[in-house]
């Protein structure tokens, strides 16, 4: 059994953004990293449908520059069998698409079982390199899982997809297949410092991207919008706060 | 052409609300309009979406009843090329994003998801989306001359209303081998709550930390007299039935008074409960996305605040 983990390390903002000078980008200074919360899922089921086989190969795959390896040493502290970096082939915000290309020419010789993506990246929540890699890759897949049974000698698998509202849509899939696994689906393991020791001795296999094609789309001008009038303040103390509340709460109801 | 079109979303044979909403979408882009259903039986659904400001619809025969990865995608590909829109729109849902990706990148269209702006600018088109937990907002412009797929976030638009007297055609494409099959639907198990109906709710979130605190927010809601209703990660995390979730994968909530400590405001809990009658926000963190729909807000400790509302009721 072999599956393939495609996982990135997605940016956050703290409280205080500024922009690249062409305004078309937030400052890497204004910028802390982190794995993105819906890979961690990806890895875990990965590990767990790895597990139940008895045996086969967990390999974990990102596109970005060399700050992307923390996220890759973290999959592999959780137990991952391999890591694969593949290099940025652009400055900009990834796009879907020219993420989705770089991964296929990565993913497809590797001949995986199953491949596992997040629904979505918590930067950019477009919902789509999966599903452009799965295009790519000619697989069937599924979005949104929040269950899966692999039945790797029938070639299939039984996948439980979460639609709008919590209504669950049971799903057949042949395999091999693409899932993008929604968070909810397991309890991600917490690496021990031990692996987390051994995580970081591991090598890292590094592979330029391909850059052939347009990207899915360019950012022209990024900007922080306009706030509204916002919320009206209720007060700087708990004591203030709460009896303004249960005024509110009174007014409101009676 | 320079027109438009809308692939029509529908679950166990009703129109969903972003079809509705994707019509007033498309209205603003100007130039033809045409509305696609794809279905095993589309005359029903035909019929619900001829509303005003729709020029044609198109329909393409299926043979399964409920949706279908590959028999989507292919309808979706026949009609790019058969009708030639420079954009096409769908609703940023899960059906939509397991398909609608897989043609702009085999089709090697310009793509953007939950999307909530868009414009024609000459030949152009712009789209406007969020970015970094929406703390930032960017435009999207696309390769030149290259048809746009764009995902519309759900909500973002008023649902298009009245008759339409749109033109209705069929489109023949051919079956496609389904690499996957619908099973079966699964409802949600029955609840002994219903937060739908509630006039107040007390909402929690990521922001309460441990599981042992839920137990001090469930007894201050039932002191206020409030209904106990979380977000997603408290649902993930197993702390609380999907049942009281609040949001697109939960339930949409209209309640006079909704009190949310330790929520962080993402776009699809926001979808859920933004149109609440009097919103109160609590949260530590001053950019929190929920302030920008609240009323009311404070940034403070949520527990300190709960352990005076304690003593308020």
């Amino acid at each position: 059994m072999k599956a393939v983990v495609c996982v990135k390390q997605v940016r956050t903002l703290g409280d205080e953004v500024e922009f690249t000078s062409d305004q078309r980008d937030v400052d890497p200074d204004f910028v802390e990293l982190a794995v993105n919360e819906w890979d961690t899922y990806a890895v875990e089921e990965a590990l767990r449908v790895k597990e139940a086989a008895g045996d086969g190969e967990v390999v974990v795959v990102t596109v970005g520059g060399d700050e992307a390896e923390e996220a890759l040493r973290r999959c592999l502290a959780m137990g991952a069998d391999r890591a694969i970096r593949i290099e940025s082939v652009t400055s900009d915000v990834a796009d879907p698409f020219t993420t989705a290309r770089a991964l296929a020419a990565v993913v497809g010789p590797e001949a995986p079982d199953l491949v596992f993506a997040g629904v979505q990246s918590s930067d950019s929540v477009q919902a789509a390199t999966g599903t452009m890699l799965a295009e790519l890759l000619d697989l069937p897949r599924v979005a949104v899982v929040t269950r899966l049974a692999y039945d790797h000698a029938g070639k299939r698998a039984t996948v439980q997809r979460e639609l709008e509202g919590g209504l669950i849509d049971v799903v057949e899939v042949d395999t091999p297949a693409l899932l993008t696994i929604q968070t909810g689906i397991n309890e991600p393991r917490y690496a021990t410092l031990r692996a987390i020791k051994q995580a970081n001795q591991q090598e890292i296999a590094v592979i330029d991207g391909s850059s052939d094609g347009a990207p899915a789309y360019r950012v022209r001008r990024m900007f922080v919008p306009p706030r509204g009038e916002g919320a009206e303040p209720l007060g700087d103390t708990p004591a203030v706060v709460a009896q303004r509340i249960a005024e509110i709460v009174k007014a409101r109801l009676s | 052409m320079s027109g438009v079109l809308i692939v029509a979303e529908h679950l166990q044979g009703r129109l969903r609300d972003v079809t509705r909403e994707l019509v007033t979408a498309a209205g603003g882009l100007g130039g033809p309009l045409t509305v696609a259903v794809i279905a095993r039986d589309p005359g029903p659904l035909a019929e619900a979406v001829n509303l005003s400001g729709v020029d044609e619809i198109v329909t393409v025969r299926v043979d399964s009843e409920e949706f279908e990865v590959d028999s989507s995608q292919a309808a979706l590909e026949a009609l790019v090329a058969e009708r030639r829109p420079d954009v096409t729109l769908l609703g940023f849902t899960v059906n939509s994003m397991s398909f609608g990706p897989a043609v702009a990148a085999k089709l090697e269209c310009g793509f953007a998801s939950d999307v909530f702006g868009i414009a024609r600018e000459g030949e152009s088109i712009v789209a406007t989306r969020a970015f970094y937990g929406s703390k930032v907002q960017a435009e999207l412009e696309f390769p030149a001359g290259s048809p746009v797929i764009l995902l519309l976030r759900p909500t973002a638009w008023s649902p298009a209303e009245g008759p339409g007297q749109a033109t209705v055609t069929e489109l023949q494409v051919s079956p496609r081998t389904a690499r996957s099959r619908h099973l079966e639907f699964v409802e949600a198990p029955p609840s002994d709550v219903d937060i739908t109906t509630s006039d107040f709710l007390l909402s929690i979130g990521r922001g309460i930390g441990e599981r042992e605190n839920i137990e001090q927010f469930a007894a201050l809601a039932e002191k206020m007299g409030a209904t106990l209703s979380v977000s997603r990660p408290i649902v993930d995390a197993g702390w609380m039935p999907s049942a009281r979730q609040v949001g697109q994968s939960g339930k949409t909530v209209k309640p006079k008074v909704y009190l949310a400590f330790g929520i962080s405001g993402a776009v699809q809990h926001l979808a859920g409960m933004k149109t609440s009658g009097t919103i109160i926000a609590i949260n530590t963190d001053p950019e929190a996305a929920i302030f920008d729909v609240a009323h009311y807000g404070a940034v403070i400790d949520l527990f300190s605040v709960a352990d005076e509302l304690e003593k308020l009721f």
